[in-house]
């Protein structure tokens, strides 16, 4: 087979797999290799003319305020830190590596690289937030542009781009119901949020975080979100409807207008998380189905890389009637020049530093200036044609299903199931997913605690090839026969990573575990200072 | 470190099934099953399940003579350690029962045993939450929540339990069906017990959004409840765990598979929910207690709170039968607290919830939708269906 | 050159029509459409978004984003005094290399057995920040040090129950404002009075309203006006005298001089990563950290994730996972939970490549050169008529408050005429703290050189005549 590897990429009409294994540099931890009296970088001495002026500055300090002994952080040339890190750098996998299309809902795309580039200039990563607006006039241009363009892709009247990422984003559209309501003096008659169980869970997290009680929706019989569960449901305690539309399984509520229709008829708000928009840009949009609100993320959604768990950004859009409630500041135009307004009385006030995370901000401003409409439509929709390829040849595998609205065909994402091949063979699904990361590729099961049965989301975005669906999908079914053969292979996998299989045990155990080095040293090895 | 591990075989569980004797209880079923040429089926499932335990290292496994799991063992080759004495081929009920109180007595540290819920319900009686136990199933009738879902996975996680990879445990239902209601065709379960059984919720750490455990789930929706109570008020706690919680947070014990009433008294000492407190008015009711009740205090100020079954969703009729139509019909739907943690919910997926009183109309006012609360400020709305 | 049939972006492989017909056909599905079949028509969008045209090519989008950004003027090319919670520090050529690396810069949420590097590089950063912390426990990056604070408040919140913090009255309005929205229906949040000659807490104050109410005394150091907090032991002792939580937010780059908030009582230590080689980008370099000791009660009330090390199935290898997954902690009991979600984890990474090439000697050179940047800054303004730098006698490090009411000019107008002379003045603080006149806030920094400075002086000098 390894000689078909070399010269072929199928066998019998199927993707050869690779003889993939992870990267193992056996790294040890930074602070092993430090070596006293090493330095990774000088910082710039002080010159004799203030050391004279000022003479020995740290004596102003209280005696109790000095440290005593300088930090124990390892001593590295400059070198072996760059050594150590790219080391661990290959112990990783990017999408820039794997066919990553098994973390489902996270819209693992292509990054630019040409974005990447433009958002390192230093007209970028050397501004000062607080540099007079005259200095900045080309990044407010950047941020006032890109509001225009997410106007236009949900039709909402106006956006703030300040959230740090998806889930900042929700807790500002829970805020902003909280302020609306505050403001027509029944913050506290309307303190229910309806979500549904498909949505993010974010949706819930964050607007308990908010102070709401959260009401949770099933589906009905045929898998969808059910509009009779929420006419039972709302009423004059109802502040708002927070859901995701496509739900995480892939499957668009067909009754979104009316679910919106509905709690507003209640008196509510509602507001759209657009984390899986990236089937319908240019197809469908949130002001249409009658959103006030709605957040995007640009990590997913528009392109940006995801840096191992952020920076993102989590954008939020507003109707008319709820722009006043937005963050602090929006970025203005007068025709002439660009400039921060932070006039705003009704404004919720501030979700993070200043006004977003910039560079991001213009990573997905260079993506859609790359695409235009045309381009984004076409994002779309090669973006569901390959889900729903991934889907039928995810089908064709004995034991595994796509439960809820079976049949349907799905937007960007499906949530399969596992249940048959579980059932049939003993294995689960995350043994699946460690048998898979043997292949060099990534796969999630789903968010806990599981509704479907042995899950995983597959989203494929428009990023990928054909060649490597096939390719994903061939190691999934590669798995599934192992399963049923060798299921100790797939038990006791991953064979191929950095590590072996590790023991939880010590995570959970407040005597053992260890989230720093010093706490290890301590708690495991008995070192170090008690 | 030896890990011991006890096993029991209920050889003649799953015999009626086949024979579609629907059960096996009694040994007038099991004779009638043999001569209707069943085959008994336990032993062989128990075996698939000790195959799956090869692997734990020092591993020393105590079982009954013969059919009651020595055979299981040897059938696979591996050497059991024996005690107790039976009858080959005349096993009983009482026996299950004696040799679960000798393998408790003998300090395993985890009860596998291969049958079906009456086996279950043996096992409940016999040693109730002193050990934890796990079901391989291989009964005709498997309403309880305690069995894996089939022999391999039961291993399975055994092997995992005696290793220490096991999160938890928690108290599952031991469910019972009268069978000779079955054979006249009424299907009519009710809750017998609850055995404490391990579980995991996921091989690997792979979220990405931390979870709370089943634990926090509880004490989390008991919370709710609780500060909604108002004193003076009468509550009726059907059974189960899910409705324990509840009462643990009142700081009062509660018959676990019975129905119990308290109420919340103002007591400006009490240093448990801001100036009142809980006091057990009737432990285990019967129907007519509760309906005495309504009678004295009226309904005004009367609310029942109940969980559904898990895995079959189940809210009236199962039970709880002491919450009769009656009581219900008079307390009404509105002052009905349906109390169930996400996962148990989870385990539902979209199926409903269902109710069975017995009385048509006082099904038709359960039907519909209603709210459960499923922790702090949350609840979960389910379609109910008679 | 125009294009014939449908656009084949080169980001969109399977946008090649005859890819496309051969996928459609293995469905079974005639065209695009009738995977939307769930859309009802009256929301479907007709025709294209009224979109920009777009640059197709990388040069003609490359000309296009920088010829914008060419607009900018940066702070590297002027002489730049803003501080006020974003720093212009030295950042290290090999933290731009790795974060820049792809491995890093584009993987997400893989299993410890795909993303290795990216458990280790975090829990590296973890340990790192213990040590200059003196803590146990650090957190996996929060989204920056305004949320690490908010955060850190509902977490005392939580742990004693109480509906209320006291909070330093010389607090930044932005970081309060963001407090006060996320601790809305958690806890109210009161202002501390401050001595207005120190700008340090005034205990009295602090003696009267604290009570058993109180979850948490709040704290900055360095404060948000420069001055640094001495009577840190004093606030944190009077905070445990009455069962409250102390919570610090603290500067990690004055950590090589100053002592950790740890050493003089503090309970919960919260801040940001961004001086820690992070570009600002305009103020979107931001990085949260929490800190508490290893006690199981302090660990129960994180919401953000914590990575722990653990043994794998081979003696001697290193393993990594999520500390107490499951967070058993009651915390549904205080009115609403919090997230956890993507935040800022590759500025993580970054803070520890800085924190690794720094090691202590960096750290305590950086501390050191700061503070005697920012006494000679601090003494050649004070040369200048009309000025009155420091307005706190207090101890500063980094940043300092000048006043210029005695100049008759605002902040503005000096500002304004700084920035003709290539100069960023200091933040203008007359309508964030009116109480302080016509008052700015100047920093300084290792990147800045004595001429620098007194350039500055002799600018100040010559606008404020």
């Amino acid at each position: 087979m390894s000689e078909d590897i070399l010269r072929h990429r199928y066998t019998d009409g199927r993707p050869n797999l690779r003889r993939f294994h992870q990267a193992r540099w056996d790294e040890p931890i930074i602070f092993e290799l430090s070596r006293e009296g090493q330095r990774g970088i000088l910082v710039p001495e002080v010159e004799p003319g203030i050391r004279e002026r000022v003479g020995d500055v740290l004596g102003v300090l209280p005696e109790k305020m000095r440290r005593k002994k300088p930090p124990a952080l390892p001593e590295l040339a400059q070198p072996q830190v760059l050594r150590h890190y790219v080391r661990l750098s290959q112990e990783n996998l990017g999408t820039d590596l794997n066919i990553d299309v098994g973390q489902g809902t996270c819209t693992m795309k292509y990054s630019p690289k040409i974005n990447d580039q433009l958002a390192r200039s230093p007209k970028v990563t050397e501004l000062h937030p607080l540099q007079p607006e005259e200095t900045v006039q080309g990044i407010l241009e950047v941020m006032y542009r890109f509001e225009q363009i997410l106007k236009e892709i949900s039709g909402m009247d106006r956006f703030s781009l300040q959230p740090g990422a998806g889930s900042a984003a929700i807790y500002t559209n829970a805020s902003i119901i909280r302020a609306y309501h505050r403001m027509r003096g029944e913050q506290d008659q309307r303190d229910e949020i309806i979500t549904t169980i498909f949505s993010h869970p974010s949706n819930a997290a964050c607007a308990r975080t908010a102070g709401f009680k959260i009401i949770t929706l099933y589906p009905d019989e045929d898998g969808y979100p059910d509009l009779e569960a929420l006419k039972a449901v709302v009423s004059e305690r109802t502040a708002g409807l927070m859901i995701t539309n496509p739900e995480d399984t892939g499957i668009y509520n067909p009754r979104i207008a009316e679910f919106v229709r509905v709690v507003h008829d209640a008196g509510g708000l509602c507001a759209y998380d657009q984390a899986n928009a990236n089937g319908i840009l240019g197809i469908t949009r949130a002001r249409d189905a009658g959103f006030d609100l709605c957040h995007f993320n640009l990590h997913k959604t528009f392109s940006t890389p995801h840096g191992c768990g952020g920076p993102g950004a989590g954008v939020v859009g507003a109707t008319e009637e709820l722009v006043r409630f937005l963050p602090v500041p929006l970025v203005e135009f007068d025709g002439q020049r660009y400039y921060l307004d932070y006039d705003r009385p009704d404004s919720i006030g501030k979700i993070r530093p200043f006004y977003g995370n910039v560079s991001v901000i213009l990573k997905a401003y260079a993506w859609v200036m790359s695409l235009g409409a045309e381009g984004l439509r076409q994002v779309a929709e090669i973006a569901v044609l390959n889900n729903n390829y991934l889907l039928h040849k995810m089908l064709e595998i004995p034991g595994v299903s796509a439960p809820y609205a079976r049949g349907k065909h799905r937007i960007e994402q499906v949530r399969y199931s596992w249940q048959g091949l579980t059932e049939e063979t003993g294995v689960h699904s995350e043994q699946i997913g460690l048998r898979a990361a043997d292949f060099g590729v990534h796969y999630w099961t789903s968010h806990h605690p599981w509704i479907v049965p042995e899950p995983c989301t597959l989203e494929p975005t428009e990023s990928y090839t054909k060649d490597e669906l096939d390719e994903y999908v061939a190691i999934l079914a590669h798995v599934a026969e192992e399963a049923r053969t060798d299921p100790e292979k797939v038990r006791t996998a991953p064979h191929n990573s950095t590590i072996h299989t590790i023991d939880h045990a010590p995570l959970d155990d407040p005597s053992r575990w260890a989230m720093t080095w010093r706490a290890y040293r301590r708690k495991v090895e008995g070192k170090g200072e008690a | 470190m030896r890990r011991r591990l006890g096993l029991i075989v209920n050889p003649v569980a799953g015999l009626g099934g086949r024979v579609g004797l629907k059960g096996s209880d009694g040994p007038e079923v099991q004779k009638r099953a043999l001569e209707l040429g069943a085959v008994p089926q336990a032993v062989d499932r128990a075996a698939r399940a000790v195959e799956r335990l090869r692997s734990v290292p020092d591993l020393e496994i105590l079982t009954y003579p013969h059919e009651m799991g020595a055979d299981a063992v040897r059938q696979i080759g591996l050497e059991p350690v024996v005690i107790g004495a039976v009858v080959p081929g005349h096993t009983t009920a009482a026996d299950t029962r004696r040799a679960a109180q000798e393998m408790r007595d003998r300090e395993v540290e985890l009860l596998l045993f291969a049958g079906g819920d009456g086996t279950a319900r043996d096992i409940y009686e016999a040693i109730g939450l002193d050990l934890p136990v796990l079901g391989i199933p291989a009964g005709v009738k498997i309403h309880s929540a305690v069995f894996a879902t089939n022999p391999r996975n039961a291993g399975d996680l055994a092997a995992l339990y005696l290793q220490g990879q096991v999160e938890g445990l928690r108290e599952a239902e031991v469910m019972d069906i009268d069978e000779e209601a079955v054979r006249q065709g009424i299907v009519s379960a009710r809750l017998a017990g609850y055995l404490k059984i391990p579980y995991r919720t996921n091989w690997v750490q792979s979220a990405k959004v931390a979870q709370s455990s089943e634990e926090a789930s509880l004490a989390s929706l008991a919370y709710d409840v609780v500060e909604k109570m108002k004193a003076g008020w009468f509550y009726i706690l059907g059974p189960g765990t899910t409705v324990r919680a509840i009462a643990d947070e009142l700081g009062i014990s509660k018959t676990l598979i019975g129905v119990d009433v308290v109420r919340i008294v103002d007591d400006p000492e009490a240093t448990n929910g801001e100036g009142r407190r809980a006091e057990v008015v009737i432990a285990d009711a019967s129907e007519a207690q509760l309906l005495s009740l309504l009678q004295q205090v009226g309904t005004r100020q009367v609310q029942i709170v109940v969980t559904l079954i898990g895995g079959q969703g189940c809210l009236f009729g199962r039970g709880n039968q002491p919450i009769s139509p009656r009581v219900l019909e008079q307390v009404g739907k509105e002052n009905i607290i349906v109390v169930s943690t996400p996962e148990k919910l989870y385990s539902l997926g979209n199926q409903p919830l269902w109710v069975d009183t017995g009385d048509p109309t006082v099904d038709q006012m359960l039907c519909g939708y209603i709210q459960v609360v499923t922790g702090y400020h949350e609840r979960a709305v389910r379609k109910v269906v008679c | 050159m125009t294009r014939d049939g449908p656009m084949i972006h080169p980001y969109i492989p399977n946008s090649v029509p005859a890819i496309k017909e051969q996928m459609l056909q293995e469905i079974g599905v005639n065209d695009i459409e009738e995977f939307y079949e769930d859309i009802p028509t009256e929301l479907r969008l007709t025709g294209l978004m009224n979109l920009p045209p777009p640059f197709l090519s990388e040069i003609e989008l490359r000309r296009h984003v920088e010829g914008l950004l060419a607009r900018n003027r940066t702070a590297d090319e002027v002489l730049s005094f803003l501080g006020a919670g974003c720093y212009q520090h030295q950042v290290p050529a090999v933290c731009d290399e790795i974060n820049q690396r792809g491995e890093f810069l584009t993987a997400y949420a893989g299993e410890p057995y795909d993303d290795h590097g990216r458990f280790q590089a975090l829990f590296e950063y973890t340990s790192m920040m213990g040590e200059l912390l003196n803590m146990d426990v650090v957190n996996v990056p929060t989204y920056d040090g305004f949320q690490a604070a908010a955060t850190s408040l509902r977490m005392a919140s939580r742990l004693t129950g109480r509906p209320e913090a006291l909070v330093c009255g010389t607090i930044g309005r932005d970081k309060l404002s963001k407090i006060r929205d996320y601790c809305q229906r958690a806890m109210e949040i009161r202002l501390v009075p401050y001595d207005p000659k120190t700008g340090l807490m005034d205990l009295k104050s602090l003696r009267a309203m604290i009570s058993d109410r109180t979850a948490a005394v709040y704290f900055e150091n360095p404060s948000y006006l420069g001055f640094v907090e001495s009577q840190g032991d004093e606030i944190a002792a009077l905070a445990h005298e009455h069962g409250a939580v102390c919570v610090v937010s603290v500067d990690p780059i004055s950590l090589g001089v100053i002592a950790p908030p740890a050493d003089y009582g503090a309970d919960i230590v919260c801040g940001d990563i961004q001086p820690l080689g992070i570009h600002m980008q305009y103020g979107g370099g931001h990085g949260g950290f929490i800190a508490t000791r290893d006690e199981e009660r302090y660990v129960m009330e994180y919401p953000s994730r914590l990575f722990g090390i653990a043994p794998t199935r081979v003696p001697g290898e290193y393993g990594f996972g999520d500390v107490a997954y499951e967070r058993t902690s009651f915390a549904q009991r205080e009115k609403g939970k919090e997230w956890v979600g993507t935040a800022a984890a590759l500025w993580g990474i970054t803070a520890g490549v800085y924190l690794a090439l720094m090691g202590p000697q960096g750290m305590v050179e950086i501390g050191e050169g700061i503070m005697a940047r920012t006494y000679y800054a601090m003494a050649r303004l004070a040369e200048i008529q009309g000025v009155r730098v420091p307005l706190f006698h207090a101890p500063h490090f980094q940043e300092f408050v000048v006043n210029l009411d005695q100049t008759g000019k605002t902040v503005a107008e000096i500002n304004r005429a700084l920035l003709a002379r290539g100069i960023f003045g200091g933040k203008d603080l007359s309508r964030e703290f009116p109480e302080l006149g016509q008052s700015a806030l100047y920093c300084v920094s290792e990147v800045h050189q004595q001429r620098d400075l007194d350039r500055l002086a002799e600018a100040l000098e010559e606008v404020v005549r």
